[in-house]
Parts: C-alpha cells; sequence; structure tokens
C-alpha cells in the first residue's frame, strides 16, 4: 500500500499543475454564448498543449494516459477550478464509442474534430417515457433507400443547439425484445427534420434540451457497432471512461467544502457545535469518496475490474454535494433565500446530482443486484 | 499510487480469517459470550502465530510490522467476533511503543508482545476512565488523560467490573492516580488505537451486511425472496456503501499512521467517527432487515450490533471526533491533492 504519488506521476501532476496555472482561463463569462465560446477556446488550448482526449489511446490523438494520470488530471482540473472543455461528451462518451466500436471510415471521420471542439456532440439517450428504463425507448428508425428515417422524441440533450453530432439510440426492430431491437447512431444535427426546443430547469437555465425528430435522415454508414446491437454500445458509453471521474468529482467538492469553511467563518459560526458537526461529518464524506476512488482505481489496476467500491462514487457524491449545498444554505439563514445569492445556483442545481447520469435509486438497484448477489425484481 | 495490501498483507488476510473462522464458529461465540469468557487456547494459539506483538519492535519480541497489519487482523477480529484480549492487549502496545518511556517499553513491551503478560487503555473522563477493555485480567494499564498519560499496575488501581451490553468482552472501570508518566502528551497513540478499533468496527459491519444479504436471499414473504423488494435491497446497498467507507477510512488511517504520520490525527479522526456510525447504523439495519427473528437472543446477529455499538463509545465516539475532525482540518480552505 502506498498512497504516495510514484516520481513520474509527481512530475506529470506538477508539469501540469505549472501549465494550468499559466492558462486557466477561470470561470465562464455571463451569457450563453459567451460562455461557450469560452469553453471552445479552453478546449482548443488543452488539444494544443495534448491534454485533449488525454485518455484516448495515441494512435487516435490521445495520450494514452494511465487511470492514475487521469484521475490526477481530473483533480487537478478541479482543483484550478477549470472550465469544462466544450465538447466534454464527445471527449468522455462518443470519442471513445467510436475508437470500441467504430470502423475506420468512421474513426477518420469523426475523432480529430471531436478534439479540436470544431464538431460538437450531443446525447440522445432519455426520452420522456423512458428515463430509468431506458430500453423501453420508443424513437423508431426505419430504413428506407439505403438510410435511415428517424421519428421520435429526446430529452436532456445537453448542448443540443450548438451540436454538430448526436449519439442517438433509436428503436430499429420493434418486434425484437426490447434490449435487442435497438441500434446506435451518430446523427447530424443540422437538418430541418431536427427541432430542438431548450428545456428550463428549476435554476432557470435552460442547460438541457428537447430534441424532436420527424423523419431526420442518418445514412447507414452512420451506424455503430452493428444494427440491433445499440444497448450494448450505449452501456459502453455510458461505463466508459468513469474511472478518473471519481478522482474529479471528489476534488470538485473538496473545492466546495473549503468556500463552505469560509463561509462559516464569515458568518460567525464556525464555533457553533452543530455546524462543527455537519462541517466535520462532510470533512470526511468528502475525504471517503477521495480514497475511495483510488481504492478503486487500485482494484482496476490490479484485476482489470472495479471492486464493490466501484460502484458508489457517483451516488456518494450526490449526496455530499446536496449535503453539502444545503448546509451553506443553511448557514446563510434568511439571506440564503436571495436568488443572486452565491450559493442559490449551486443548492437548487445540486437536486439533479442524484438525478443525472443514473438516479440514486437505479445506483442502489445495481449495488444491491450486481455487488450484493440480491434477487432481481423484475 | 496504490491503495491495495502487498501480497505478504494479503496472506495475513487469508490467514487469519481461515484461522479464526476455524476457532470461533457463531455457536462457540455465543457459548463464549453466555458464559462471560475467552478462548484461552485461542488466544494462546493467536500469541504463538506473532499476532500479540505484530506492529510491535523486535527489539521487544514483536514482528517489527506496522498499523495496516494490525488493522488487517483486528478487521478479521471484528468480522469473527473473536471474544479475545487483543483489542486491551494492543491497545496497551500501541500506547507503550508509541509513548511510553525506554524503560516503561523495557519492563512491559515483552509480556504484551508474547501475551504473556497483558495491558490495557482507558481514557480518563470525569476522574475515571470508565470503559476500559480487561482491566482486571491485565498487568498494566496506561490511562491517557487527554493531556498526557501514565502507566500504571493493575495491581496499584482500583478496577471496579461492569457488565457492558457487548458480552464479548469484559469491561471495568478504573481509578489510578500517581502513576510513570507517559512522554510528553502521549504523542500519536491515542489515534493508533482509534485507527484499531475503526478497522474492528469495519470487520463488525462487513458481518452484519453479509448476515442481511444472506437472509434477504433466503427468506420469502408475499412470495418472493424480501430481497427482490427495494425497501430491503436499498438497505443492503446502503449497508455497502457505509462499510466500504468505513474500510477505506481505516485502511487509510492505518497506512497514514505508517508512511505519514503527521496526517494520522486525522486520518485516524476521520476513521473512528465514520465506522463507529457505520458499524451501528450496519448492524441496527441488519436487524431490521432479520425483522422478528432478529430481535430474539437465539439469533446472533445481536452480538454483533451490541459490539458495535459498545465499540462506538470506546476510545472516542463519533460526535466528539467529529467535532475533533472539524478543528484539526482547521479553517484552510484546500488541502493539497495527496503528494
Amino acid at each position: 500500500m502506498d498512497l504516495t504519488l510514484s516520481p513520474s506521476e509527481r512530475e506529470f501532476r506538477d508539469r501540469l499543475r505549472a501549465w494550468l496555472a499559466g492558462n486557466n482561463p477561470g470561470p465562464d463569462p455571463p451569457g450563453d454564448d459567451a460562455a461557450f465560446e469560452h469553453r471552445r477556446d479552453w478546449q482548443r488550448k488543452l488539444f494544443d498543449a495534448g491534454y485533449a482526449g488525454f485518455a484516448w489511446p495515441k494512435e487516435y490523438g490521445g495520450q494514452g494516459a494511465t487511470l492514475v494520470e487521469q484521475a490526477i488530471f481530473g483533480e487537478e482540473m478541479a482543483r484550478a477550478k477549470a472550465p469544462q472543455p466544450v465538447n466534454i461528451l464527445g471527449l468522455v462518451m462518443g470519442g471513445p464509442v467510436v475508437i470500441h466500436h467504430g470502423t475506420e471510415e468512421q474513426k477518420e471521420r469523426w475523432l480529430r474534430p471531436i478534439l479540436t471542439a470544431d464538431e460538437i456532440w450531443c446525447q440522445g439517450f432519455s426520452e420522456p417515457e423512458s428515463g430509468s428504463d431506458l430500453a423501453s425507448l420508443k424513437t423508431r428508425a426505419i430504413k428506407s433507400n439505403g438510410e435511415w428515417l428517424v421519428t421520435g422524441q429526446k430529452v436532456w440533450t445537453t448542448y443540443a443547439r450548438r451540436s454538430k453530432w448526436c449519439m442517438l439510440v433509436a428503436r430499429t426492430d420493434p418486434d425484437a425484445p426490447k434490449h435487442q431491437g435497438l441500434t446506435y447512431f451518430i446523427m447530424d444535427m443540422e437538418q430541418d427534420a431536427v427541432q430542438v426546443r431548450p428545456l428550463a430547469q428549476i435554476t432557470g437555465e435552460p442547460e438541457f434540451n428537447e430534441l424532436f425528430m420527424e423523419e431526420a435522415r442518418i445514412p447507414d454508414e452512420n451506424v455503430v457497432g452493428g444494427v440491433g446491437n445499440g444497448w450494448g454500445v450505449a452501456i459502453t458509453t455510458l461505463m466508459n471512461e468513469r474511472a478518473g471521474l471519481g478522482a474529479a468529482s471528489a476534488a470538485g467538492v473538496r473545492i466546495a467544502l473549503g468556500e463552505l469553511r469560509e463561509l462559516a467563518d464569515e458568518r460567525g459560526v464556525a464555533d457553533d457545535p452543530v455546524v462543527r458537526q455537519r462541517i466535520g461529518q462532510l470533512t470526511i464524506e468528502v475525504e471517503l469518496l477521495r480514497l475511495n476512488a483510488w481504492r478503486g482505481l487500485s482494484a482496476i489496476m490490479k484485476r482489470g475490474v472495479p471492486g464493490p467500491e466501484g460502484s458508489l462514487p457517483k451516488w456518494q457524491w450526490s449526496e455530499v454535494n446536496q449535503a453539502l449545498t444545503e448546509l451553506a444554505i443553511d448557514i446563510l439563514g434568511e439571506d440564503g433565500a436571495a436568488w443572486d445569492s452565491p450559493w442559490a445556483y449551486r443548492f437548487l442545481r445540486a437536486r439533479a446530482n442524484s438525478i443525472e447520469g443514473g438516479t440514486t435509486e437505479i445506483l442502489k438497484n445495481i449495488v444491491a443486484e450486481r455487488v450484493l448477489g440480491l434477487p432481481k425484481l423484475r | 499510487m496504490n491503495f491495495d495490501f502487498t501480497d505478504d498483507q494479503h496472506a495475513i488476510k487469508r490467514t487469519a480469517k481461515d484461522f479464526l473462522a476455524d476457532r470461533f464458529t457463531l455457536e462457540r461465540v455465543r457459548e463464549l459470550a453466555e458464559s462471560r469468557e475467552y478462548d484461552d487456547a485461542a488466544w494462546r494459539e493467536m500469541c504463538e502465530l506473532g499476532w500479540a506483538g505484530i506492529f510491535a519492535s523486535e527489539r521487544y519480541g514483536g514482528q517489527g510490522l506496522g498499523m495496516v497489519e494490525l488493522v488487517i487482523l483486528m478487521e478479521e477480529l471484528g468480522y469473527a467476533l473473536a471474544p479475545v484480549p487483543f483489542l486491551s492487549n494492543a491497545a496497551a502496545g500501541l500506547a507503550l511503543q508509541f509513548a511510553g518511556t525506554p524503560e516503561q517499553r523495557e519492563r512491559w513491551l515483552p509480556g504484551i508482545a508474547s501475551g504473556g503478560a497483558r495491558g490495557t487503555v482507558g481514557l480518563v473522563g470525569g476522574g475515571e476512565a470508565r470503559l476500559v477493555p480487561d482491566a482486571e485480567s491485565a498487568e498494566v494499564i496506561v490511562i491517557f488523560t487527554g493531556v498526557g498519560g501514565f502507566v500504571v499496575e493493575r495491581s496499584g488501581a482500583d478496577v471496579e467490573p461492569i457488565e457492558t451490553i457487548d458480552l464479548t468482552r469484559r469491561f471495568a472501570r478504573v481509578r489510578a492516580d500517581g502513576g510513570d508518566p507517559l512522554v510528553g502528551d502521549g504523542g500519536d497513540a491515542p489515534y493508533r488505537i482509534a485507527t484499531a478499533v475503526a478497522a474492528e468496527l469495519t470487520g463488525v459491519g462487513q458481518r452484519g451486511m453479509e448476515m442481511a444479504v444472506q437472509y434477504a436471499r433466503e427468506r420469502k414473504q408475499f412470495g418472493r425472496p424480501i430481497g427482490a423488494y427495494q425497501a430491503v435491497s436499498h438497505r443492503c446497498a446502503q449497508m455497502l456503501l457505509e462499510v466500504e467507507g468505513a474500510r477505506s477510512a481505516s485502511y487509510y488511517a492505518g497506512w497514514c499512521a505508517d508512511a505519514e504520520p503527521e496526517t494520522l490525527p486525522l486520518a485516524a479522526s476521520m476513521a473512528k467517527a465514520y465506522a463507529s456510525d457505520a458499524g451501528w447504523r450496519v448492524t441496527a439495519s441488519s436487524l431490521q432487515v432479520h425483522g422478528g427473528i432478529g430481535f430474539t437472543w437465539e439469533h446472533d446477529l445481536h452480538f454483533f450490533l451490541k459490539r458495535a455499538k459498545v465499540d462506538g463509545m470506546l476510545y472516542g465516539s463519533a460526535g466528539e471526533l467529529r467535532d475533533d475532525v472539524a478543528a484539526l482540518s482547521g479553517v484552510e480552505a484546500v488541502a493539497p491533492a495527496p503528494a
């Protein structure tokens, strides 16, 4: 057991940290368009420095980073409060899926513009009637004259309005069992048959969108992984590149915890026994996120598969971030009610943490069935 | 970066698990608990295996290994709920090794490391140490006062046995003064002891969870195994979350003690605070999964539940240690990433 970084890992971290100190562009400017351009510039800077698609194999323009380097990368980005690269979904989901399941032509066509942020990617999985039960999705794709015609509706689509490509899962065989009749497509968003409508959240921001497709056209060569294999391909998308994310999310809440402590000091409640108990508990849980993430990484490196702790980080992170922002609002008292209080947005946004990317209830089902071996409900 | 045991450490864990499973069936644990006894023969075997002094310097007859190895043994001892005077003796060994004077170490550590002349540790609150394991049978008692500590022979202390809800362990109240002072304020020895208890709680919680999961697979109501119902299965998932957290925290504290002791006070406070809550909550939740049968004396779960609760009080409660975490982690806004 050695929880220190090796000399080469430390060197990597120090080099990255120094680079970030000179290049981190800081928080998003106000306004959607300005924020988008800010993050696109940031990704181009990352690309030029070799940090975009950092985990991708070298032959596809990445750096072939080790799991530890990926974790360090995530931690350092969070520590520096660097913005997310604009094409995050392409980098962590679309690209890896094309690399694992795509043809040589598909790799040639799609990978580089993901890295350079010249083409933005979005994800069309969830539907109004198919959230946790994703495989029940109804969007239909029908083959006609060598291309596919897609009709249906998707929801929770981040950056849909600015995207060139959509990772879309649609039903191609309505008669097959629900997991077997699905196909994974890359759909061109620049067509009239695809309509995007922003969806305001409880924060008031339209971070997500609804997507309406009425006979949208997808050429046959944009099927990834073969017709009828969409479920398996989608699962790799969801499982992909998660390894470094635990450490990164742990680093993010660690930063937030520091800000919470400052708030407690400013508000003169750092000696309040109840506040201290809650801060103490949060401090422990934030540290456990980091430790579980590193333990999970060590298990993957040794055995090739995550240990039981590998299924916990996202669930745990959502609870920590919610508890943390709730305490901040409690400390603010009546001032916490103000719409423009610095914590109000984070407090409200945190409610989505236990829903997005798999609800806590689904994660508990996974832990119960796959880790503990309890019988399935269905 | 490698948060996993070495091959040798894995071997220690396997050996301990197998040995304890063989010597401490649940029938045996019950028999010992109900007669308020320890298994002296198994204890002697453990001593012959070198467990009692696993962390103690070879100079005093120990194995010269570290806290990580002790943490491994403690987790398995908790899992087995072994009624032996291991924890008390290890606590005394840690106190003397890390806070004793050279004379105190010479005098007491060989007996502790061989298990032949055991020790124990008490924390004084309100003029007496109110929850001291195995004080009656120990030769030497180390008392921590919060600002320092001292060593007394058992014969020089006022030892009053008490029966706690944890029948797998003997406890006493101890009043003593004028003992032989430890070095300075006791250093980080109390944190090493807290780490050992956190590891034991991890093992107790693991067993409580396994009992719940096994029962939830087998017990049928309304025509299905109860583990198919989310009201039950989500409880079990929560148990895993808490047990794995206690495990990460106690392994980490063990590593800190060995590799970077300056981080031990915070790491150990975190581990003991979290594991105290987790041990209790997991065993209590397991009892709920078991339903009525879990509330009966004839079911074995209550022995684990009670051990967890008393371990939670022993050598620093969750509430006290959480406050210490808040204090120790200070107002520094951003802790550095692991270096």
